[in-house]
């Protein structure tokens, strides 16, 4: 930045505010507990001793909408859910995020029919799509850390348009 | 995208109590967003103060139309639905699918795959009490429960990527036999779950069966009579709690369950307590079944030599013109079954699970119905929790051990 | 695997017989008793009452569209825990106006599995104490499991097809 060099070894670092906020984020994202099927088990998984998410700063898993900022779909919507699911997106404070986790939640998975949501962004907005049926608690991981990547390149322009 | 239907009062009338409607006692709205609620299931409970009046469970917001679906697939593909059904129970599911196509169409299963399936399934028992274990302890804020389960079962896991490559959705029990026989590595990842296991249960226990805390909020709570549980159709551990002896390995032994030495444990008192001492002496139990089979496992093929329903082996594929029209002709149209219905049952960890299969003569199902044990478990709690208090509700559901999935189909 | 009839549901055959003119069918050792739909609630509480069966396994219907007389066979499957017994009723039941008297009075259980009926099949079930849907949303046109339902298959979305579809998907909005 420049200032560094003037300033020397005196412990100061300079960066932009943005840059602050977005890593403040990705180190304390708060999940939402909200298990639907399958893959809630393998996010339970994750959660637990073996895999540890919380190495990643997501130790808390809010059971409250209003206190979380990531929303895992851990499993197949159907038609009676989707409501209900939308409903505690909008109960999300901003900034928010959606991980689709397996292939029910992505795209349907196995279930080609009357019951199910083909993909859950046809009821909210997905930023990570996890693969798997269901997807590994590794896979998981790698989907939240993509949304960390994700978060670490927002700006707050683009946060303000949504 | 259609919206949240708001009900109103008058469409439970019938089912709340007369105070309900002058507003002397309040409706209160549990789930489906809930996190002791193992799922998405909805209570809609009439509270006076915090004793639960009335419990009115509302389902279906996991449903998949799995047996509508299983109708357009044939035999053989139809089976990667089961899996999905009782997510935690994936080789159950399997193995009652699988028992149900294997009496319509007539196939005996070799004996080293029966044994094989023994093994798999009870551990697949252990892993899903674990489950129970951990989330009903986290539901009465014993948060290290759910550490050390999941620690157990993730070993189990291991074992079925082993054999199959995958952790939860297996798919490893196909009609006729078992998919392909396990790797050489099996009996040692076995061997050492038994030898950890023993040691395991007794450290479970120790923190939980006569830790004071638990014993108050588990002892007296939720009673559940004899004959209230069989009248509601409840099955499983939670039958046996109320001490009915009824357990279809024993009763009606299926993949030579009579071979193996075990008890079925009993209890008379009915309360959670019980179904938490029966789940708990389960696994022990079915640890001792496990031991038994690895033992005797026996050596030779694991899959029917009966072509017409049952595809070859791969090895046979590149030298033999029959073994590759078989393939051929088992993979893409499928199987004809015979016309007629068959009804088989197994005991999974939740109760009876029970397969109606009925065939066209074709080589899809005509209708595929899962007779799922959580349904009419979750069918009796509107009964047993009557009287208790909304915490004890919590104590009760986690007590009967349901899986929506397997609820909902 | 045992091919033939477990000897001691014979004299519960008999009895069934006798009172119901129930005809019998029999496969893989299994016993179907088929009876009027008039006839069930007394049917049940007969096996229940005289031959201890006291668990209704399963409860459930088959669909044989377009057949119409009969379409639907309803599913009674009992299992006797004192005698290790299993017996399977069916009663057939018209196209036009599907209708089964409710056996919630003989077995508790019967409640949600018959909701299940009305949801799934649309089969009235008369005298039932809380016919709603069970499993569809309310508001749900047609009954899922009935074989004039549709499935609802949906196109996936492969690489050649991906930008036609991804054009009509309804993704959702903020």
């Amino acid at each position: 930045m420049g200032v560094e060099q003037k300033l020397g070894n005196m412990g100061v670092v300079t960066t932009t505010l943005e840059n602050v906020v977005n890593w403040s984020r990705t180190n304390a994202m708060w999940p939402m507990l909200f298990g639907l099927a399958c893959c809630a088990i393998e996010m339970m998984s994750a959660q637990a001793a073996h895999y540890d998410m919380s190495r990643f700063g997501m130790e808390l898993m809010r059971a409250s909408p209003r206190q979380s900022d990531l929303m895992i779909v851990a499993g197949r919507v159907s038609k009676k859910m989707g409501p209900v699911l939308r409903r505690l997106y909008d109960q999300m404070p901003e900034p928010k995020w959606v991980i689709a986790m397996g292939d029910c939640a992505s795209c349907g998975g196995v279930f080609n029919n009357y019951a199910i949501y083909q993909g859950v962004d046809e009821v909210v907005p997905v930023d990570v799509y996890v693969a798997g049926c269901p997807p590994r608690p590794e896979a998981l991981i790698h989907g939240v850390l993509t949304v960390y990547e994700k978060v670490k390149g927002d700006t707050f322009k683009d946060l303000a348009k949504r | 995208m259609s919206q949240i239907e708001e009900v109103s009062l008058e469409q439970f009338k019938h089912l709340v109590s007369e105070r309900a409607l002058t507003g002397e006692t309040m409706l209160l709205n549990m789930g489906p967003q809930h996190p002791s609620t193992h799922g998405v299931l909805r209570l809609l409970l009439e509270l006076d103060g915090e004793i639960v009046v009335n419990c009115i469970p509302d389902i279906g917001f996991l449903h998949t139309g799995i047996e509508k679906n299983m109708e357009a697939k044939t035999y053989q593909k139809a089976e990667v639905m089961t899996d999905r059904l009782d997510y935690m129970n994936t080789m159950g599911n399997n193995l009652a699918y699988v028992m149900a196509v294997e009496k319509l169409i007539d196939v005996d299963v070799p004996a080293r795959a029966q044994a094989l399936r023994v093994i798999l399934v009870e551990l697949q028992r252990i892993a899903s009490h674990l489950v129970w274990l951990g989330t009903s302890g986290l539901d009465l804020a014993a948060m290290s429960m759910f550490l050390y389960c999941f620690r157990e079962r993730e070993q189990i896991l291991d074992i079925f990527e082993l054999v199959s490559g995958q952790r939860m959705m297996t798919t490893y029990i196909r009609p006729g036999g078992v998919w392909r026989d396990v790797p050489v590595e099996f009996e040692k990842a076995v061997r050492d779950f038994i030898k950890i296991f023993p040691k395991r249960i007794d450290e479970y226990e120790t923190l939980l069966t006569k830790n004071p805390l638990f014993i108050d909020r588990m002892v007296d709570i939720g009673y559940l009579s004899k004959e209230t549980a069989l009248s509601y159709g409840v099955t499983g551990p939670v039958l046996r709690a109320s001490g009915v002896d009824w357990d279809l390995r024993k009763a009606r032994p299926y993949m030579g369950y009579e071979q193996y030495d075990f008890n079925v444990p009993i209890r008379t008192e009915g309360d959670t307590y019980a179904r938490y001492l029966v789940r708990v002496q389960e696994l022990r139990e079915s640890l001792k079944i496990v031991e038994q089979a690895l033992n005797k496992l026996p050596m030779g093929p694991v899959r029917s030599d009966n072509r017409k329903f049952v595809p070859p082996p791969r090895s046979e594929i590149g030298v033999s013109m029959e073994s590759l029209i078989h393939h051929f002709k088992l993979w893409t149209e499928g199987f004809p079954a015979p016309k007629a219905s068959v009804y088989s049952a197994i005991e999974s960890p939740r109760g009876e699970l029970g397969v109606f299969l009925e065939g066209d003569g074709g080589p899809k199902p005509l209708r595929v119905h899962m007779r799922t044990p959580s349904f009419d478990n979750l069918g009796v709690l509107s009964q047993i929790v009557k009287g208790y208090l909304v915490a004890d509700l919590v104590a009760i559901l986690a007590s009967i051990d349901i899986v929506l999935g397997d609820i909902d189909r | 695997m045992v091919k033939t009839m477990d000897k001691k549901l014979e004299p519960i055959v008999k009895a069934m017989q006798s009172k119901f003119s129930a005809t019998l069918e029999e496969f893989r050792a299994e016993v179907h008793l088929f009876v009027k739909p008039e006839q069930i609630v007394d049917a049940l509480t007969l096996l229940r009452d005289e031959y201890n069966f006291e668990l209704l396994s399963a409860l459930t219907a088959v669909d044989y569209h377009p057949q119409s007389t009969p379409r639907f066979h309803v599913i009674y499957q009992l299992t006797s825990l004192a005698k290790n017994l299993s017996v399977q009723l069916r009663v057939p039941v018209n196209g036009d106006s599907p209708k089964v008297p409710t056996v919630t009075r003989v077995y508790a259980m019967a409640n949600w599995r018959e909701r299940e009926l009305i949801d799934m099949f649309g089969i009235e079930v008369e005298g039932h104490p809380d016919p709603r849907r069970i499993l569809m949303p309310d508001g749900t046109e047609g009954h899922p499991l009935r074989k004039d339902f549709p499935l609802g298959y949906e196109e996936p979305q492969f690489t050649f097809n991906f930008d036609e579809i991804d054009l009509r998907k309804p993704y959702a909005k903020e």
